[in-house]
């Protein structure tokens, strides 16, 4: 699984790593947590609001930092 | 199935919470003068008319009022604001006539969401679908300047008139900065590879249940509130001070009528000025009534929350200098014409 957090280094940014971070250690999963600071290949996912939260190159979430637990339901999916 | 009935079932307890909370909101919304007066009186026991009786007084009543008014409207904008994103904004500009498109653009920068960490992707992802310059800047100037807390700050530390005032007139400056920005053509001052840029295909939006943008609500209640409330104390403690001890009349001669350099003068202070709307506010109102000009007074607020130096440094990675420069220019031209205009109507 290849997560990836898309944003340009704001608050927001660095929080939906960390809570990522965590979900994905509770959860036990096997997957690479990268960060995406390039503006030009932020905007290539179709995103206006950071921060935004990619798995498999698919943008599942933006705009917003959700909690653990809500970031755990949508890695599970 | 289980995780349907889950969610569900937490939406129903946030809207019987919800319920709960409002009548025990308006019951000391409504007493707190009378809590407060009770409390500085009777239980610091401190006395009638003094400057310090006066400063804590005043320290103890819009302390709570202002965070009650803020925790409530922030909710409500909150909820308000899942049915906005700058997708959908973006979408109902593209094509729109110059003039219509700043007067829309200026007016959906009130209510869609918007940080300043976004800037860039939301200029970048305005710009690639092929919206003016020119309204997206009337999108660019009216989000920041005019949001909730400045509204919320507004309304209860100087009435609802103030209030409409500032919006009605920051609309207005947003609209003719960015419809003058358009008619000036300076695309050629925009960074060349912003042209170049292919954006991806938007996601998908998020589908939300009532119960989900009730949540939203809370945690924006959560996000905002818990940013502010140090600026709200700090503003007011200030406010508190200049209202207990600076004498009556004290700001008159610098910042009153009579002294017509003062408003340009607070705009130049006011651009490298960064405070959010919670913190400059407070102080902005005890200024006032010692003798500031309301005009002079708006027109240094609109400075300091609209304008400033981190989010110009943001977008220099998008705009080269000169178009900086303009819009700063442009936008401070507006405000002052503001100040000057309030100064003399009232």
């Amino acid at each position: 699984m290849e997560i990836k957090i898309l944003g340009t280094g704001c608050s927001n940014c660095k929080n939906l790593e960390k809570a990522t971070r965590e979900a994905v250690a509770e959860l036990n999963l096997d997957a690479n947590v990268v960060k995406e600071e390039d503006i030009v290949k932020i905007m290539g996912y179709g995103v206006m609001r950071t921060p935004a939260l990619v798995v498999d190159e698919k943008v599942l979430m933006y705009g917003r930092v959700p909690s653990v637990k809500e970031i755990k339901e949508m890695l599970s999916k | 199935m289980s995780d349907n009935s889950h969610s569900a079932g937490l939406a129903y307890r946030s809207r019987y919470l919800l319920l709960l909370l409002i009548p025990v909101w308006l019951l000391l919304y409504k007493n707190l003068q009378w809590l407060t007066d009770k409390f500085v009186f009777d239980i610091l026991d401190l006395p009638a008319n003094k400057h310090l009786t006066e400063a804590v007084r005043f320290f103890i009543f819009e302390v709570p009022k202002v965070l009650m008014l803020l925790t409530l409207i922030i909710f409500f904008v909150g909820i308000i604001r899942t049915y906005f994103s700058p997708e959908r904004t973006r979408k109902a500009l593209e094509g729109k006539s110059l003039f219509t498109g700043n007067v829309m653009a200026a007016s959906l920068g009130i209510v869609t969401p918007f940080c300043s960490c976004s800037a860039i992707p939301l200029f970048l992802g305005f710009i690639e679908s092929g919206i003016p310059l020119g309204v997206t800047f009337s999108f660019l100037i009216a989000a920041p300047m005019i949001n909730e807390v400045a509204i919320v700050l507004l309304f209860g530390l100087f009435g609802w008139k103030t209030a409409l005032i500032y919006v009605v007139t920051g609309l207005f400056i947003a609209i003719t900065a960015g419809w003058v920005i358009g008619r000036l053509h300076l695309e050629k001052w925009v960074e060349p590879w912003v042209y170049e840029l292919k954006a991806g295909d938007h996601p998908e939006d998020e589908k939300l249940t009532f119960g989900k943008r009730i949540k939203l609500g809370f945690e924006a209640v959560k996000e905002i509130v818990g940013k502010v409330w140090i600026y709200v104390m700090i503003g007011i403690a200030v406010g508190a001070g200049v209202h207990g001890y600076v004498p009556q009349d004290f700001m008159a001669s610098f910042m009153g009528k009579s002294a017509w350099y003062s408003v340009p003068l607070s705009v130049l202070i006011g651009i490298p000025l960064y405070s959010n709307a919670a913190g400059i506010i407070p102080i902005v109102s005890a200024l006032i009534e010692k003798g500031a000009a309301l005009g002079t007074s708006l027109a240094f607020m609109m400075s300091v929350i609209g304008l400033s130096l981190p989010e110009m440094i943001i977008l220099r990675k998008v705009l080269k200098l000169p178009l900086i420069f303009t819009f700063i220019g442009v936008v401070g031209t507006g405000i002052i014409i503001v100040g000057f205009l309030f100064n003399y109507i009232f």
